[in-house]
């Protein structure tokens, strides 16, 4: 009888330490997550405090100035938001037809024995840190640039009318397009690997209904796996440019980091992470409280290209989910 | 059986010899995207390998860094990167396995656990040198000690943990639930069913997020900027600037000086070369699993 009774306690106290080792569990883990959730408005909200006191003194009008003086505490965000779309729009404008090329050349163009190197090769591309890209910029790709690149685009695309002017520049080799240009490399896995990935999941039954009908390789691709995959392929390409708008150390040596408006794609310009990159260590008080706010922008930016980006994707892995 | 074409067979000749060559076309197109890619990337390592490797010598792991024109190492930086980024994965680690492991669990499919996921990936994604700036106002600004390696330290966790997260989240849900169920049955627990039957099964995917985590933060250069900024001289103490390889590597390559060039491009090599180890590593570790699993 004793030993019965003792053993039910036993196993009741046993029961009520496992249930409150369990609540402590739970509580630690929900604690982690609302870290992960706190911290993503504290990123934009500490932007935003440490940007007052640019954004008091010179209200909305910091969005829509060019002008970018230190000495005077004038700032403009005009400028780099200027560089920094029109680096990204280079990118992408390289980047979306080459990984498209790459993601169907590796779904359906490659022999199979070949598909997983060629896509782990390009997936180490994304592995390189972005340092190197920007110093294999500056000492590679600027001389090339300077050399072949800019003197060839002056004689053929500058004397055109309308676009002629994006292309008329000295021949220094750092300026908007060599940064569009690294971007575009670095994006490329990115994107390529969104697009290869999808690409995958549409159905082999209606890839082979298509060449069962006579279909080329090219139609399928065109006529069956873009539009069933449409909205994840735009998923790709947001998920690249959030990452071309935020980077940083690449576009810092070859963009050329002049805070000056030139409507040519060959003259030196800057990005907004590649300013803050340049000055925020050695600034003052005010300068700094500009950047911060230029951080700001640029982390809203960013947050609205890939939630769209996240939306997209989840789309196609919804409609997959009902099927 | 007639030779004489009628005019319709001759039209759709035509077209399929056009939607031939427009078939031609593209796929060479393919072709030379795959080539473009493959080319940047023997291009980009080349260069790291052909202007890196002059630079690699004893001294480089043994000296710190020097004044312009002389000869030294980069061992402070070294020593400075594997604390701060040792210091970011024991920070990071835990609180991505426990979120990660809140998200799989807990969440589920209910609408909270979505946000959070949602917010995880944007996290992932986000520009670094935003969370850069995130930590100086959170840490530097705020103790008043100036740039730190601590603050370093934390810059890079926020770069772990969104990893960490994911992977984490993922490989959980990867194990099956009758695991879950037959140990929930013999009336195990729920967190002993998590950490001892779950991350067991779990525990190559949690690591290779882990591996994932160290190749990313190891290159990250942007938020260490302004966070633990640079130190010329070999430092141990925390509260303190803390020289890193890749601000190293910045603060050279910016340099006019040759010698500066010459470890600048030593680093990016030793870099490169850790970072490429790294995720190969991952690579092998999930795909061994997978097939044990199988």
């Amino acid at each position: 009888m004793t030993s019965i009774a003792v053993t039910h306690t036993r196993l009741v106290t046993q029961a009520r330490r496992d249930a409150s080792a369990d609540r402590k569990f739970r509580t630690l883990v929900v604690l982690a997550a609302f870290i992960v959730l706190v911290s993503l408005i504290g990123v934009a909200f500490s932007m935003l405090w440490g940007g007052r006191e640019v954004l008091s003194e010179q209200g909305l009008g910091f969005f829509f100035s060019t002008e970018w003086n230190p000495v005077e505490n004038r700032y403009g965000a005009l400028v780099p938001i200027f560089g920094t779309l029109v680096t990204s729009v280079i990118a992408l404008m390289i980047a979306v037809p080459v990984s498209f090329g790459i993601a169907v050349y590796l779904t359906e163009v490659a022999p199979v024995w070949l598909r997983t190197p060629v896509g782990s090769a390009i997936e180490l591309l994304a592995g390189i840190p972005s340092i190197i890209y920007g110093m294999w910029g500056l000492f590679v790709l600027v001389p090339m640039m300077t050399a072949y690149v800019t003197p060839w685009l002056n004689d053929h695309l500058g004397a055109l009318p309308f676009i002629g002017e994006l292309f008329q520049g000295p021949p220094i080799g750092i300026g908007l397009l060599t940064a569009g240009f690294v971007l575009s490399i670095m994006v490329i896995p990115f994107i390529s690997s969104v697009m290869r990935e999808v690409f995958l999941t549409v159905p082999v039954r209606l890839k082979e209904s298509a060449y069962a009908l006579g279909a080329t390789r090219w139609e399928v691709v065109w006529n069956i796996v873009l539009p069933y995959t449409r909205s994840a392929v735009i998923g790709g390409v947001f998920l690249g440019l959030g990452r071309a708008l935020g980077e940083t150390m690449a576009v810092a040596y070859v963009v050329g980091n002049t805070v000056r408006f030139s409507a040519s794609l060959l003259e030196p310009g800057t990005t907004i992470a590649a300013l803050i990159a340049n000055d925020f260590a050695e600034a003052t008080d005010s300068y700094r409280s500009a950047l911060l706010l230029l951080g700001f922008v640029l982390f809203v930016v960013t947050f609205f290209i890939l939630a769209i980006a996240r939306l997209m994707l989840l789309r196609l892995s919804r409609r997959e989910g009902v099927r | 059986m007639n030779p004489v074409q009628s005019p319709q067979n001759r039209t759709s000749q035509r077209l399929l010899r056009k939607r031939s060559a427009i078939n031609a076309i593209a796929m060479t197109l393919s072709c030379a995207a795959a080539l473009f890619g493959l080319v940047f990337l023997g291009w980009i390592l080349w260069t790291t390998i052909s202007k890196g490797l002059v630079g690699i010598d004893w001294a480089l792991f043994t000296q710190s860094t020097p004044p312009p024109q002389e000869s030294g190492g980069l061992a402070n930086a070294f020593f400075g990167s594997a604390i701060m980024c040792g210091l970011a994965i024991l920070m990071g680690a835990p609180l991505g396995i426990a979120a990660g492991t809140w998200l799989s669990e807990y969440a589920g499919a209910r609408r909270i656990g979505m946000v959070v996921r949602f917010v995880n990936d944007i996290l992932l994604s986000a520009p670094s040198i935003v969370l850069g700036l995130f930590v100086y106002t959170l840490v530097v600004a705020q103790m008043g000690t100036g740039f730190s390696a601590i603050a370093g330290a934390i810059s890079l966790a926020f770069i772990v943990i969104p990893v960490i997260v994911r992977t984490t989240d993922e490989m959980l849900r990867l194990v099956p639930a009758q695991m879950r169920e037959a140990a929930l049955s013999l009336g195990v627990p729920q967190w002993k069913v998590i950490v001892q039957v779950l991350y067991r099964g779990a525990s190559a995917g949690i690591v290779t997020g882990i591996l994932l985590a160290l190749a990313r933060i190891s290159g990250e250069t942007a938020p260490l900027l302004f966070t633990s900024f640079g130190n010329q001289y070999w430092s141990t103490d925390l509260a303190s600037p803390m020289a890193s390889v890749p601000v190293v590597m910045n603060q050279f390559t910016a340099s006019p000086y040759e010698s500066w060039h010459t470890l600048a491009w030593a680093g990016a090599l030793v870099l490169t070369f850790f970072v490429l180890v790294l995720s190969l590593l991952a690579r092998a570790i999930l795909s061994r699993n997978k097939v044990r699993h199988d």
